[in-house]
């Protein structure tokens, strides 16, 4: 691994994030008159938190679908820690990468221990590790183990269910954290909550994560870096100062409103103690 | 009532006959259909072809089935539970098919995002996610065969068709009676245990 920043928190979660680079990706989909992305460039530093931001249909759920192979690219490549991920073997490869999507998708018939457990049970942990794992993540996310453990998906309210989710996409500690509109389906003030989680536990692992989002106000608030798309194409990257100053063009000022002052006002927010 | 009273262990040895062959056709067809629903459910041309001949397979009448089949096969057992088997596969097959479709693609989307392979997303995701559907599929296939399989005694395959038969030939209703009850109570059984493995599965 030729990582840059591998960088170990003093509990000893994680060993920080991987570099993810996007070399000329493009996708066009079989039938589809036109590529949902158009040739992307992209180097998302280790531990760094980006966010894609865009309409929907603009192409980020599918270029974030890219680094875990879950879509292959119809031309450039994307590399991990120096590897490209086409000469991995795509289950291997996704096992490393935690994955985490707006609909959830736990295990309805495991419990929200089994849901978490299931990577480490794939990669062949041991039981007692396992059991461990699962409780330092539940105490993580800030689920009483004790009250959770066994409990089952349809006895979870939205947020917790979201919140196992993030645990189980964590659990082999992965160096990669792809999440696809994950608070979207929630209401504004879970959905606030989550977001101050996700900000802290990417304070503690230092993991990389490739976050996607439409909401202008989530990106503002979580992210180190902001590549907005729009049809297919990045039309800016850059931090969430960088966006609100200088706008790139139309699109981006339109999408981040006639008034940047009230916009900025959601960085000065206090993500618990950011 | 009489019959039932007079000749409990005949009738109780037919009604054991009768369980042997529904559950050995059940068996076997659950065998091919498992296989076959998969592919159907994944392979929409496949799908097409499987459903379409399994749907031309349960038009053909039982009595007819049969006796095309006792010509290839012979009488005895091994006819009966082809027939039976072939029967079966159109109600499993569909059944298989639509607890395939119907699950959530969410789940099949983080199971393979998370590192599942083909084959483990399939055993540890969808067939359990889709459990309870299929097994409405096999309660309904196992009633059907509980009545489906009297008609088996024609071609001397046992089984409480005996005692319809029997009854029928010498015009003695008691026979006729007691054989349709033991078919009725077990169609019944096996309805409610179904059922009640359909509720301990859906989660």
């Amino acid at each position: 691994m030729t990582s840059s920043s591998r960088t170990v928190s003093p509990n000893g979660e994680g060993d920080g994030g991987a570099r993810v680079e996007l070399r000329g990706v493009a996708v066009r989909y079989p039938n589809a008159t036109i590529a949902a992305v158009h040739d992307v460039d992209l180097t998302i530093e280790g531990g760094e938190f980006t966010v894609l931001l865009g309409p929907s249909g603009c192409g980020k759920s599918t270029l974030l679908r890219t680094i875990n192979r879950l879509v292959e690219p119809t031309s450039g490549t994307v590399v991990i820690d120096g590897v490209g991920v086409r000469e991995r073997d795509p289950v291997e490869l996704r096992r490393g990468i935690g994955y985490v999507i707006q609909a959830v998708g736990l295990f309805p018939h495991y419990t929200v221990a089994e849901n978490v457990a299931v990577v480490p049970k794939l990669l062949g942990w041991d039981k007692a590790r396992i059991d461990a794992r699962v409780d330092e993540l539940l105490k993580l996310i800030r689920l009483d183990p004790a009250t959770y453990r066994n409990r089952k998906p349809r006895e979870l309210s939205g947020g917790e269910a979201q919140r196992v989710g993030v645990a189980r996409a964590l659990a082999a500690r992965p160096r990669v954290l792809l999440m696809d509109e994950p608070f979207a389906a929630v209401d504004a003030i879970v959905r606030a909550s989550l977001q101050d989680e996700i900000a802290r536990v990417h304070r503690e692992l230092r993991t990389t994560i490739v976050f996607v989002t439409h909401d202008v106000d989530e990106a503002l608030r979580l992210a180190d870096r902001i590549v907005v798309m729009n049809s297919g194409h990045v039309v800016q990257a850059g931090s969430p100062d960088e966006i609100l100053e200088h706008p790139a063009d139309e699109f981006v000022r339109d999408l981040v409103g006639v008034d940047p002052e009230t916009r900025r006002l959601v960085l000065e927010r206090p993500l618990i103690e950011r | 009532m009489t019959y039932l009273a007079t000749h409990p262990g005949r009738v109780a040895a037919l009604l054991g006959e009768h369980v042997v062959l529904v559950a050995v056709s059940l068996a076997i067809a659950l065998a091919i259909a498992l296989p076959l629903g998969v592919l159907a459910a994944r392979n929409p041309r496949a799908g097409s072809v499987i459903l379409g001949l399994a749907g031309v397979l349960y038009t053909v009448p039982s009595l007819a089935l049969l006796a095309i089949l006792v010509a290839v096969l012979g009488l005895g057992k091994v006819t009966a539970i082809v027939a039976l088997v072939v029967y079966a596969q159109m109600i499993l097959i569909r059944a298989i098919v639509a607890a395939l479709r119907g699950i959530d693609p969410a789940l099949i989307d983080s199971a393979r995002g998370l590192g599942f392979t083909a084959r483990q997303t399939l055993l540890r995701v969808e067939f359990p996610a889709g459990l309870p559907v299929m097994l409405g599929g096999v309660r309904v296939a196992a009633v059907s065969l509980v009545a489906l399989a009297t008609v088996a005694a024609w071609i001397n395959a046992g089984g409480l068709g005996v005692l319809l038969f029997e009854g029928i030939s010498t015009n003695n209703p008691q026979k006729i009676f007691a054989g349709a009850l033991a078919a009725a109570v077990l169609a019944i059984a096996a309805d409610v245990a179904l059922r009640g493995a359909e509720r301990t599965v859906r989660t």
